[in-house]
């Protein structure tokens, strides 16, 4: 438990110029001495805190692993708040194993994911908000998701919901007040007080929920889906997207098989592309599942980019598709223009609003830049959001703010229907409850556990 | 020269609310008790306000009264007035308040005590207790008698070391001219048990020929007559009324020139002072932009004229009082019987005792009441009567009765005292409840009844009551739910005089009366079946079916509560060694020894990370013990 002294790689596996082994707990500089060798002869206890020696890891023989320099982080100012130490070597596969076999050798246990900063949560560092920020800062794909990360991280967010919280907590003072002390009370003022103030927490807790459609974006990326049917050059689109924007590609291994994702990082937003090897597979091979699978990836999507054929009428199959997509955000790719215009553009105007009928011709590359462009006005709508002090960017905060507003509102009505104010104190309680789940002020069971399931190991 | 004078299962020391109740609940289950007062005629005495009830100690009574205490019958048959406070906010909020006259309590309790079967009573001083081997072997009083006993219960009230001051002058007393316990403090001290050292007050008694009613407003009681015990049914009272006055700049100005005399800002008092509940000149000081303070003349008995002046509490000088109190409208000419005192006394660190109130070293040794802390008559019965059924429960070798935060605001009480402590006398609110909604005053027998019959106390008769009344409103209810109505004339004029929305369709009545503005008693307009039942039944059936949306709010949020509460701490763990614990919750949890996580994370100093950290503690130890389970199976295979 919190007495295991911890170790764990806590640089991203492969080859790289520096590979960090980092220890946690009571044992760290026990555990250093038998693996480190100093170049310069010096008592291992008396190194200052944060400082970087230069010297040798070894193995029980005395024989030398690598280079490495040494930072020790004493107790409490660590990222744990226990003894922190670190070892940085070559950052070759070979050389951290070994270093990390002699550390687990002379007492270390190794970290589970997340364990490092759930001890700096749990021995009260940070708070939960600011737990969960950490691994947005590791995963941000853009610019903005690490702002938006760093942001949660310095406890920006924790600040906005307290202040609310402290709002909802007065509430509850006046409310009590006027039940405990009858002969003081004026109802009437009190009703209408109280109402005034949930007004405003309502508006506070408003603009942070709302700030979840494009804290979502920024940090998960627009979900977009490539659609249409089959030889219209859907994956040649995708191709030159990726060629021109690629991000990143990661592996996740599935269930069943092998999912990849893709990402865009389009003038700052991040575009993930769904299913893409629904698209890359041969066009020609007849699609049993086809249908099923399109269905699929638009109930999933935030964005469809539907591909139509712009030298042909719109054929069966694409109304079938049209159909699908009729209440998602659609962006209506015409290729193929080199072969002329024949669709009815006007009628996919209709439906789909003038902006978001773009011409293109993937081949002649005519076009590509303006369904960048389009993307990127759909998600901001003409502002770019940076600067905004805090964006809720997980969904476990959203829901919990989505819950602290129904409860909000549930509350502004019952005033309206003059239901008694100590009623009204059971929905106000519900809501600084909700908020209180957020940065982990308030208890409940089973939160931590689930959050740091999501760690990687290492940190 | 010692003697042995006696031999009982339960000693009750101190005979005030706590006592009282203690000692029936003992004798009444059937264990010899004796009671000790320094004096009989400070049994059930009531030392300050001449009322009981109000928000929070309203619902301890009728809690009280639930389980087959004493207090609520006592109070319905002595009261001079009463009202229901809060009456046009929610039902879980609503507070009955009556004054009492007090002679006639006291002399109702005491004859109620002395018919008591195997309840005894004595005037004596208490001066030590016996205990050997951490168990609890007799008394001695001051005049050698020793009285061997099993299990004692202390009920000192404010009598411990009791020091009375009245602005210079100060003297070792007990209230109202009574004798104080001198010696009892320091046995408790020798047996290692921590005391504090709080004090309270008490205003003057004028005499009512000599006030001018005619300035103040009248505040008459109800036309409703509602009673506290369950028990009691309709009642007629010719009621008394208490007055309405303010103090004003003149009588602020008085008090700021003699805040020099006041020996709580002299520094004579040494005691903590009930924030809830402050004197006069607190109240200057601590709000001084008011300009005028609520005054109640209230009486005190219908034999007496002296009238008690309530928000006047006070420890200033005489001579300061007199002036004070003749710069008050309608008091100008009035007489001052008995001068206002504060009174400082010893108490003891609550978080020692376990939640049955037994202390957690010493087996069979209870406490109750305002040594404990505490503030008010009510909360010191209801500790009474929990101290006095958890002795019982221990000799008989039971479990003891706990009740917890969501099933009575006695469990509120207990819980905070023993969990929290307390650095002020403790004043009962509803603030202090999370479940207000489910502890409500019209529910306390369908809490807790059943719970005092098992145990012994409930008497057949209201047994029955309770059952025939929980019955009733389970089968009235299920008949509104099935019971359905349609838009015929009658309904629709019905409607209509109430402003209520037309039906569309078909609609149960239980559905219906969850509108605000339809009133159970009415529905006999448009349903012929609805069947004869009590105010109190049908209000509660209204309760139920108004505010069910809110109750099950609440009563979701008492599901997580419990499963905090249900994770139990094995008694042996040593929180010292659990690393990740912040230094101060080693230390709290150490010292309080919480019995589970939920009152863990009661206590003061222990975070929600704290709680994180036990909770993957316990379950380590819990994988670990079944780790060693799974082993020893696999050896037998």
């Amino acid at each position: 438990m919190l007495d295991r002294t911890i170790a764990a790689i806590a640089t991203a596996p492969g080859e790289a110029g520096i590979g960090i082994v980092r220890i946690s707990g009571e044992k760290s500089t026990e555990i250093l001495k038998k693996v480190f060798k100093p170049k310069r002869v010096m008592d291992i206890d008396d190194i200052p805190s944060r400082t970087v020696v230069y010297g040798h890891a070894v193995d029980s023989k005395g024989a030398i692993i690598d280079e490495v320099l040494v930072i020790i982080m004493r107790k409490p100012y660590s990222y744990t708040t226990e003894d922190i130490v670190e070892l940085h070597c070559h950052g070759g596969i070979v050389p951290i194993r070994r270093i990390m076999e002699e550390v687990l050798r002379n007492g270390a246990d190794i970290a589970e994911p997340g364990e490092f900063t759930k001890r700096a949560f749990l021995n009260g560092r940070i708070d939960l908000a600011q737990a969960e920020a950490v691994i947005d800062v590791i995963t941000a794909k853009t610019e903005t998701g690490l702002n938006a990360a760093l942001n949660q991280l310095e406890g920006e967010l924790s600040k906005e919901i307290k202040k609310i919280m402290e709002k909802l907590l007065s509430m509850l003072a006046h409310i009590e007040a006027s039940i405990d002390f009858p002969e003081h009370d004026v109802e009437e003022i009190t009703a209408a007080n109280i109402k005034n103030m949930l007004l405003e927490a309502k508006a506070s807790v408003l603009e942070l929920a709302e700030s979840f459609d494009e804290g979502k974006i920024v940090r998960d990326g627009l979900s977009t889906a490539i659609i249409g049917r089959p030889n219209v050059g859907k994956s040649s689109l995708l191709n030159v997207l990726l060629k021109e924007n690629r991000a990143i590609v990661t592996e996740i291994p599935g269930t069943t098989r092998d999912i990849i994702e893709e990402y865009l990082n389009i003038g700052g937003v991040l575009v993930r592309l769904i299913d893409t090897a629904g698209i890359r597979e041969p066009e020609d091979i007849v699609e049993r599942i086809g249908v099923e699978r399109t269905k699929g990836a638009i109930s999933n999507s935030d964005l469809i980019i539907l591909v139509l054929d712009a030298s042909d009428e719109l054929r069966q199959e694409d109304n079938e598709i049209i159909d699908l997509i009729i209440d998602k955000k659609v962006i209506a790719v015409l290729n193929k223009t080199d072969l002329g215009l024949v669709i009815d553009e006007e009628y996919l105007k209709g439906l789909f609003g003038e902006d978001n009928i773009i011409r293109m011709s993937v081949k002649n590359r005519i076009g590509i830049d303006k369904l960048e462009e389009r993307i990127k006005g759909l998600v901001y709508h003409g502002k770019l959001s940076v600067s905004k002090n805090s964006m809720v960017t997980n969904i476990r905060h959203k829901n919990l703010l989505d819950r602290a507003l129904e409860n909000i509102k549930r509350a502004i009505l019952s005033i309206e229907e003059n239901i008694p104010i100590d009623l009204i104190s059971v929905d106000i309680r519900e809501a600084w409850n909700s908020l209180g789940a957020i940065t982990g002020d308030t208890v409940e069971e089973d939160i931590v556990k689930e959050i740091f399931s999501k760690f990687c190991i290492g940190k | 020269m010692e003697y042995t004078a006696g031999k009982y299962d339960v000693v009750v020391i101190g005979a005030g609310h706590a006592g009282s109740e203690a000692a029936l609940a003992c004798a009444r289950l059937g264990f010899k008790t004796l009671v000790t007062a320094i004096n009989l005629d400070s049994i059930a005495m009531l030392a300050c306000n001449p009322s009981i009830g109000g928000p929070a100690k309203g619902n301890l009574v009728r809690e009280i009264d639930a389980l087959g205490g004493e207090m609520g019958i006592n109070a319905d048959r002595t009261m001079l007035q009463i009202r229901m406070l809060n009456t046009r906010k929610g039902p879980a909020v609503r507070a009955l308040r009556a004054q009492i006259d007090k002679k006639l309590y006291q002399d109702r309790m005491k004859r109620v005590m002395e018919n008591q079967e195997n309840l005894q009573i004595k005037q004596t001083e208490i001066t030590r207790i016996i205990v050997e081997n951490d168990r609890v072997k007799g008394v001695v009083t001051s005049l050698g008698a020793i009285f061997e006993c099993r299990s004692v219960i202390l009920a000192t009230g404010v009598y411990l070391k009791g020091k009375v001051v009245i602005g210079e002058i100060s003297y070792d007393g007990g209230p109202n001219g009574l004798f104080p316990a001198a010696k009892l403090s320091d046995c408790l001290e020798d047996l290692g048990i921590k005391l504090m050292r709080f004090k309270t007050g008490t205003p003057a008694r004028i005499d009512g020929k000599t006030v001018d009613f005619g300035k103040m407003t009248e505040q008459p009681g109800d036309r409703d007559i509602n009673t506290f015990s369950f028990m009691t049914g309709d009642m007629e009272i010719d009621q008394l009324s208490c007055y309405l006055t303010y103090t004003n700049k003149g009588t602020h100005d008085i008090i700021r020139k003699n805040l020099h005399r006041s020996p709580l800002y002299t520094g004579d008092i040494v005691g903590v002072g009930p924030r809830y509940c402050p004197s006069i000149e607190t109240k200057i000081v601590s709000f001084p932009d008011r300009e005028e303070h609520q005054i109640f003349i209230e009486p005190e008995g219908i034999n007496t004229r002296e009238m008690y002046v309530q928000g006047m509490s006070s420890s200033l000088p005489e001579d300061v009082q007199l002036d004070i109190l003749h710069s008050v409208k309608g008091l100008e000419n009035c007489h001052m019987m008995r001068t206002a005192y504060a009174i400082e006394y010893d108490c003891i660190d609550p978080t020692q005792l376990q939640l049955s109130l037994e202390h957690k070293k010493i087996s069979g040794l209870f406490f109750a009441g305002q040594i404990n802390g505490t503030s008010g008559y009510e909360e010191a019965a209801a500790q009474g009567l929990i101290a006095g059924i958890n002795a019982v429960l221990s000799l008989r070798g039971k479990e003891p009765l706990i009740l917890d935060r969501s099933e009575a605001y006695i469990g509120v009480l207990i819980d905070d005292l023993v969990t929290k402590g307390t650095n002020e006398p403790y004043r009962l609110m509803t603030s202090r409840a999370e479940y207000r909604l489910i502890l409500r005053q019209d529910n306390a027998d369908l809490r807790l009844t059943q719970k005092g019959y098992d145990i012994g106390l409930v008497s057949e008769e209201r047994y029955k009551r309770y059952l025939e009344k929980k019955n009733n409103i389970e089968r009235e209810i299920d008949r509104l739910k099935k019971k359905s109505i349609s838009m015929t004339e009658d309904v629709k004029d019905f409607l209509m005089n109430r402003g209520s929305a037309e039906i569309k369709g078909g609609i149960s009545l239980y559905e219906l009366l969850k509108r605000p503005e339809i009133e159970y008693g009415s529905l006999k307009e448009i349903d012929e079946e609805m069947p004869e039942l009590d105010r109190e039944t049908a209000e509660e059936i209204e309760i139920m079916i108004k505010y069910e949306g809110y109750i099950k709010k609440q009563l979701q949020q008492v599901e997580q509560f419990k499963k905090l509460e249900s994770k139990k701490i094995p008694e042996n763990i040593n929180f010292v060694d659990i690393k990740g614990l912040s230094l101060e919750a080693r230390q709290k949890l150490d010292s309080i020894s919480p019995a589970n996580l939920g009152q863990a994370s009661r206590i003061s100093g222990v975070s929600p990370a704290d709680i994180s950290v036990l909770m993957v503690y316990l379950e380590q130890i819990r994988r670990s013990r079944g780790g060693e389970q799974a082993g020893k199976q696999e050896n037998t295979d």
